[in-house]
């Protein structure tokens, strides 16, 4: 058994036969042609046939991974229709009388040659790009299929590198794993290889020739590790590993793309939480209608000095574009309790659960709190982006957070810098904004419960304390009754309600949630599709009358 | 002919992306429209040409439109470049 370690792309487990994949050797020989416009046609047509193909994978990537990072397939379909880059084949192809591969070949080497050249390492990368497109028209010329990468069976890909068009039209369910000796963790082909959701590792010294080619292999993208030749115990270890593995995902890919309807029509909105933009790709993966919670705090732990404005404007704006028009609910900063920032230097509490933490903080730190909704806002204007404020205890505190809100909104339109219209909104985690919710509705967008401090608030339970374990009931009628009083309050006063705590992604509970008529629910990624699942198979108005029944 | 010098402010440069939306953009025009960067001139209709400028972060460029539709064009690229770069 040879083992080999690379970086983890994505993690899971792949067996299989191995293939070595050699990108298509293009031979292109320079030919002297008669009739030069035939050969013009034919570059023509293949150039239409190309970027046909381009305009399929773009709505297939579009689909799969999200705008942001579709738009590559977008931007090779302009390559091809660029004037320059015509000229120069056509013009070869007249002048020289060249056959088209030759004209294309040579225009493409020119233009990467161009941007290889430069000294910005982006643009160095975009010379991928026009080589890339150069060999779609190429292959299409040659009157291969397509460039797309076709087995009798599904196997482990092993390659030097992949080109993102590449990557996204292998036959997936042909593909049980990819493993590539170059290539970046922030390349287009390891973003879109993590969400399309196979194992993958890049940066693997495996040698791409017949001491693996065709051999058993293992990929577990969990260790980063690929056994060729595994021995037989091994491989039954594995095996089982993966079988479990399987049972789940299986679930989720019949549950892909399916609307979030009950039996008897009633809608909910199914986001994810996330705590960081490495979680996207999950998001994305597991079919999240949005996000409705990401914890902004992240940003600020990662860190040793308050981050910048633009720092987190960068990182908000990454988030709503990848999204593309899919709401993302941003939460303010929540720092303190369990939460500590060194910078910050907050004092030391005996009872940091009721202390100086989140919209405490942002009140009474006004610049800290400003730099984060200059961010917000200025995010907002390139997609759906939600703003969520967290811990609040009265109607006073919501109309101060909104008069900043407003000055800052003021403060960015007078310098002219585009922001959009984000929806605003509250958490509610504290007794006391379940019982005035009432008048917190009139003041705010939407709701979002947060029931793991509201079940700690009312119960009166610290849930750090695991001596209390024996009395935390999450079911508790107390909660649930909360719960449903605070989505009555939204839906009297016109808004929606949501529900991002633990409790959300509980699978006994969202009958219960249908029923008082929960308006979203926002769960880690890999919980959607079983909630989907379970919405799918619920009748409301059936469980409503057999909860009365019982009564 | 109408001309304005603007400043990139996005921490990429002209990157893809909006240089594909600005080559959307120009070509909505029937206007000769040209960037131009240390003496380099080239058509903001090409994709390839605007890119390989290979302009970054403070990098001052000129856009020059000449044509019928110039003053459309004048607002429409400048804005866009306010809003995106």
């Amino acid at each position: 058994m040879q083992e080999w370690e690379g970086k983890k792309v994505f993690g899971g487990i792949a067996i299989g036969k191995i293939y070595v994949y050699q990108k298509g050797q293009q031979q292109v020989r320079r030919m002297t042609i008669q009739d030069p416009d035939a050969e013009l046609a034919r570059y023509q047509a293949a150039k239409e046939a190309a970027v046909a193909q381009l305009q399929e994978l773009y709505e297939k990537a579009l689909q799969e991974v999200g705008q942001a990072n579709a738009a590559i397939f977008e931007i090779h379909q302009m390559m091809l229709e660029d004037e320059d880059y015509q000229e120069s084949v056509e013009h070869m192809i007249c002048t020289q009388q060249v056959n088209a591969e030759y004209a294309v070949a040579v225009t493409g080497d020119h233009f990467s040659q161009l941007f290889a050249n430069m000294e910005d390492e982006y643009m160095r990368g975009r010379a991928a790009d026009v080589k890339d497109i150069s060999e779609r028209v190429l292959t299409v010329l040659q009157g291969q299929s397509g460039g797309s990468v076709q087995f009798s069976e599904p196997v482990i890909l092993v390659a030097d590198d992949l080109a993102p068009s590449e990557t996204v039209q292998l036959e997936k369910d042909k593909v049980l794993s990819f493993v590539t000796v170059h290539g970046s963790l922030n390349s287009h082909t390891a973003i879109l290889a993590r969400t399309m959701g196979i194992p993958a590792l890049i940066g693997c010294p495996v040698p791409l020739d017949a001491t693996v080619d065709g051999k058993m292999g293992v990929v577990d993208g969990n260790t980063g590790k690929l056994y060729v030749d595994p021995e037989p115990a091994f491989l039954e270890q594995m095996k089982q590993k993966q079988l479990e593995e399987q049972e789940k995902k299986q679930l989720l890919q019949a549950l892909k793309g399916k609307d979030n309807v009950t039996l008897d029509g009633q809608h909910i909105l199914l986001y994810a939480n996330i705590g960081n933009t490495k979680d996207l790709a999950a998001v994305l993966q597991n079919d999240a209608g949005g996000i409705g919670l990401f914890r902004s705090e992240f940003i600020y732990l990662e860190r040793d000095h308050y981050p910048t404005e633009e720092e987190q404007f960068q990182i908000y704006r990454t988030v709503a574009e990848t999204m593309g028009g899919k709401r993302v609910i941003i939460r303010t900063l929540d720092i303190g309790a369990d939460k500590q920032c060194d910078y910050f230097e907050l004092e030391k509490e005996d009872n940091p659960a009721l202390g100086y933490r989140a919209i405490r903080i942002c009140l009474t730190r006004p610049e800290v709190f400003k730099t984060q909704l200059r961010a917000l806002f200025r995010a907002s204007a390139y997609g759906k982006v939600a703003i969520m404020y967290p811990m609040i205890t009265s109607v006073q505190e919501v109309r101060q957070i909104r008069q900043i809100a407003e000055e800052v909104k003021q403060e960015l339109q007078e310098q002219g810098i585009r922001i959009g219209e984000p929806e605003q909104g509250i958490m509610i985690e504290t007794p006391a904004a379940v019982i005035i919710s009432d008048l917190l509705a009139k003041e705010v967008d939407f709701f979002s419960i947060g029931t793991n401090d509201l079940t700690q608030y009312t119960l009166a339970i610290d849930r750090q304390n695991s001596m209390l374990d024996a009395f935390y009931d999450t079911h508790h009628p107390a909660v649930l009754r909360m719960i449903r009083m605070v989505v009555e309050q939204a839906h009297a006063a016109g808004i929606w309600a949501g529900i991002c705590g633990e409790l959300g992604a509980d699978p006994a509970l969202t009958k219960t949630f249908l029923e008082m008529g929960v308006d979203e629910l926002s769960v880690s990624p890999g919980n959607i599709l079983p909630i989907r699942k379970i919405v799918r198979e619920t009748d409301v108005a059936a469980y409503r009358q057999e909860m009365q029944e019982r009564t | 002919m109408r001309e304005f010098q603007y400043v990139i402010k996005d921490a990429e440069g002209i990157h893809a992306r909006p240089a594909g939306e600005l080559i959307k953009l120009a070509k909505t025009f029937s206007s000769n429209i040209s960037m131009c960067k240390d003496g380099t001139s080239v058509s903001c209709k090409k994709i390839l040409a605007v890119m390989g400028l290979g302009v970054k972060q403070g990098q001052e460029i000129t856009i020059t439109m000449e044509g019928e539709d110039e003053d459309a064009a004048y607002e429409a690229i400048s804005r866009f470049l306010e809003e995106n770069l």
